[in-house]
């Protein structure tokens, strides 16, 4: 088989062997530092990350900043239901971005994700996670991982390990076995003598005892919070306009910024004369940076207005040829090479087929902004980026200043779907630079133009199959290969057992720079391979569903959500003349799901999708609105991709600057959404991605069935129409 | 000179350039941040305001052209006892918010359709509700609107 699980990658790098540990808790060093840091001192901490007050107050401080998915809210479940504590007394609060608080669990989580679980992962001490960590650390939000990881390996496992470290102080000041001692609500009971304690009064002393390394954690049968929706902190502050993300942070005496970059990305500022633009009312500087220009000014409005005056001159790295065809038609060209060998075995047909998916950008609804002070040696920044730790790293390296002289504030972010993790945010090394020389703080804000057009997309990719057909119907072989540029290699996982399949990958060298989009891989390739085996259905007469579960192993997770969107969508029901259903099921993230699509097509030509059902398997739900909230979000996501989104190359600069000319789906286009999460004993999978990959192919197999017309290039656009 | 103009209830005197956008004056100058700024050209509505009790994409109209107008922000819909606008206590209520970013112009969207209509049909919902969310909460803002107007909202297997 060449389909290989493959790493999280960050920025084109793997992060195996990057930020790790296992307990913290268990290096006192640390966690007498995170418990400083946290402003609360050693009273009443655990373990770093949980704080019980006086008040019985319980605050969960989180590694994960709150993108938007709910994590911060479903964590504090999980820590609230092994700690037996009080709901209505729990609060979350983002940790600093320190290394103290950097989040081994995900590193650890990612690692054993990718070897499989096993022994060796799992045997290594907690110190050698411990010191790993100080060495390489992160809080990432990103890869669909805060649950299953931070809170599965971390969050329980240190709430658990406080709650018995309550009992035991317990029962030392009420001189009675712990075994005697029950836990509800943030009370630790003694049922014999009638006699209760309250966490707050516990705290302080139990704060100073060993932690249990192993707590037993509870089992499912027992959970009263966890698999319920309680309302989520972050939602008030959205609705009254009282949050405050990155782009809202405002310190006196304050300046902003606007910048502008080479548009091909290598290349260099040449030249700008600044005149036009200080003669601009508030403009006060302009600044030449190595690859881009800079206006400085009192106010947002005032700098754009100067950095539009501007005409600056860029070198473009030798790139300035590059355009999209071409570079479709070298990708086809090397897989067609790639492929050129295969013979279907004997006694069965050839289906081949070749597929497309574009370049795709973020466009999350807060460009970057970040805000930077300088003063007395010291660098604050304050921003919502995916990564605060690893941003105040960067910070560090491009200020040459000392790790205690620099500190990140992490505020709530505007969307991030991966375009605001580390490796390729400019806006740092802008904002650093900028401030630095600067006697006032300094925000940067990007327009959207250039938000648009500094992007790191998804890669844009072709592939061909060459599948072979047995004379019992089913799939004799399966081949492809793809190319697209490197750092996204191993292409997806192939949800079938087939008796061959072989999936290569033919690197095509590009200059774009390339990232991690919501799903990553999953998503082209889950489109790729989800839209091939309904060609093979097709090919073979088959019920695209009986095709599907007809080629899985028999163990396979993907029988029951195929069954349950069958039966939830009334699968194979008639339908009205022009109207069509589609099928795909994708695993991504340790989450399977499948999803069927019923579309028809409007007077000019674009899918009018009617409705989508969703199956899920990820294993427990924590939060069931929370979830079903983020497989919604996906399919809305992975429609509006399908069908109106692409960044295409011209002259080697991206041509799309704006909503205007990279439409996102809209409520008007978005269809009725079911979601249904199967019954599983699955170890806990992701949410934040795994409902997009299957809306594209579910949606392109249901315009085939309502137009008999394969849509092979995406975006899909009037194609099914014309 | 200063350009007058009533925001949220209160007369004030701003100080930008006429020819700055709404958006900016109303987020640099008065501090009222919860209006936000998406696009620039009027196509994502994030900065959505009334102006007049119209809606506005605050981020095409100039300072100058609002002189003399009422201004609503997000920051003005509630009661003047603090008590939520109806339309944010269904927000609350449906847990519309992802990331939050877009929501503002979002609420302020709804609440000038529900003036306008009392209780909007689906596609006058359709036709009202342009502002763009990437995270996905259109679902949820359909529910809202209509929880906030006395309907229900319908589910794709009902239908």
């Amino acid at each position: 088989m060449g389909f290989k699980r493959r790493a999280f990658l960050i920025g084109g790098a793997a992060i195996v062997g990057g930020g790790i540990f296992a307990l913290q808790y268990g290096d006192y060093a640390m966690r007498r530092d995170a418990a400083a840091l946290s402003r609360r001192g050693n009273a009443g901490s655990f373990g770093a990350w949980l704080h019980i007050g006086e008040d019985d107050r319980v605050t969960l401080l989180t590694p994960h900043i709150d993108m938007g998915t709910g994590t911060p809210t479903a964590l504090a479940q999980m820590a609230a239901e092994e700690l037996d504590a009080d709901w209505a007394k729990m609060a979350v609060e983002a940790a600093p971005a320190e290394s103290a608080f950097g989040n081994a669990w995900l590193a650890k989580g990612f690692i054993s994700d990718v070897a499989n679980d096993s022994a060796l992962v799992r045997s290594l001490p907690a110190s050698v996670w411990s010191l790993l960590a100080r060495s390489v650390v992160n809080q990432i939000t990103g890869g669909s991982s805060a649950l299953r990881f931070t809170g599965q390996r971390g969050i329980r496992v240190l709430a658990a390990a406080t709650r018995l470290a309550l009992i035991e102080e317990a029962a030392a000041r009420l001189n009675v076995p712990a075994s005697e001692l029950t836990t509800k609500a943030g009370l630790v009971s003694h049922a014999g003598s009638n006699r209760a304690l309250r966490y707050g009064e516990l705290a302080k002393a139990a704060a100073e005892r060993t932690l249990s390394a192993e707590p037993k954690l509870k089992a499912a049968k027992d959970f009263a919070l966890i698999g319920t929706s309680p309302a989520r902190f972050d939602v008030p502050g959205k609705v009254d306009g009282t949050a405050q993300f990155g782009i809202d942070f405002v310190l006196p005496g304050m300046r902003v910024a606007t910048v502008m970059a080479a548009p091909v990305r290598g290349g260099k500022l040449v030249k700008v004369d600044a005149a036009p633009a200080m003669a601009i009312k508030g403009v006060e500087k302009v600044v030449q940076l190595e690859d881009a220009v800079a206006v400085i000014a009192s106010g947002y409005w005032s700098a754009l207005k100067g950095l539009r005056a501007l005409d600056p001159q860029f070198s473009d790295d030798g790139h300035g040829a590059v355009a999209t065809a071409a570079m479709f038609a070298e990708q086809e060209r090397l897989c067609t090479e790639e492929l050129k060998d295969f013979a279907p075995p004997a006694g069965s047909r050839l289906v081949e087929a070749a597929y497309r998916a574009p370049y795709l950008h973020h466009a999350m609804m807060e460009p970057f902004a970040l805000t930077a002070h300088y003063k007395d040696g010291k660098l604050d920044l304050w921003g919502g980026l995916q990564d605060p730790l690893g941003s105040k790293h960067e910070a560090v390296k491009l200020s040459g200043l000392g790790d205690d002289a620099v500190a990140f504030h992490p505020m709530l972010l505007g969307g991030g779907f991966g375009r605001k993790l580390p490796g390729q945010i400019e806006i740092i090394g802008q904002a650093v630079k900028l401030a630095m020389d600067s006697p006032h703080p300094v925000k940067v804000i990007w327009p959207r133009e250039e938000e648009v057009r500094q992007g790191t997309y998804r890669p844009q990719s072709a592939v061909r199959f060459k599948c072979a057909l047995g004379a019992d119907g089913k799939i004799a072989a399966w081949r492809s290969a793809f190319s697209q540029t490197k750092g996204f290699e191993a292409g997806a996982p192939l949800l079938y057992d087939l008796p061959e399949a072989e999936n290569t990958h033919a690197e095509h060298k590009a200059h774009v720079i390339i990232g991690s989009w919501r799903s990553v891989e999953a998503s082209q390739h889950g489109f790729f391979n989800e839209c091939m085996i309904d060609e093979l259905a097709q090919a073979a007469g088959a019920d695209p569903i009986a095709f599907r579960k007809a080629h899985l192993a028999k163990n396979s997770r993907a029988h029951a959500v195929l069954d349950a969107v069958a039966r939830a969508s009334g699968w194979g029901a008639p339908l009205p003349e022009g109207t069509g259903r589609g099928v795909a099921v994708v695993e991504s993230f340790g989450t399977v799901c499948a999803q069927v699509v019923q579309v028809s097509l409007r007077e000019d030509g674009y899918p009018r999708v009617e409705k989508v059902w969703a199956a899920v398997d990820c294993g427990q739900v924590v939060n069931p609105r929370g979830a079903e909230a983020q497989v919604m979000g996906g399919i809305v996501m992975g429609l509006s991709a399908a069908i109106h989104e692409e960044i295409t190359i011209d002259k080697g600069a991206v041509v799309q600057s704006s909503f205007n000319d990279y439409p996102l789906l809209t409520l008007a286009e978005t269809p009725q959404i079911a979601v249904e999460f199967v019954a599983s004993t699955a170890p806990m999978g992701g949410l934040g991605e795994p409902g997009l990959p299957p809306a594209a192919p579910a949606l392109a197999n249901a315009l085939f069935a309502a137009t008999a017309r394969r849509v092979r290039t995406l975006p899909i656009r009037a194609q099914a129409g014309a | 000179m200063p350009t007058a103009l009533i925001v949220n209830g209160k007369a004030v005197a701003l100080e930008a350039e006429p020819d700055t956008p709404l958006l900016w004056a109303l987020r640099e100058e008065l501090g009222l941040t919860g209006t936000k700024f998406g696009c620039g050209i009027a196509a994502c509505g994030a900065c959505s305001v009334h102006v007049d009790g119209q809606i506005t994409r605050s981020c095409s109209i100039a300072l100058g052209d609002a002189a003399g107008k009422s201004v609503t922000t997000i920051e003005g819909l509630k009661a003047a006892d603090g008590t939520l606008h109806a339309v944010q206590q269904a927000w609350i209520a449906a847990q519309v918010p992802q990331c939050g970013y877009c929501q503002s112009g979002q609420i302020m969207a709804a609440v000038a359709l529900i003036r306008e209509t009392g209780r909007p049909s689906a596609s006058q919902v359709d036709a009202a509700m342009t502002n763009l969310c990437r995270c996905g909460t259109y679902p949820r803002i359909r529910e809202a609107i209509l929880a906030a107007t006395g309907q229900a909202a319908a589910k794709a297997g009902e239908a």
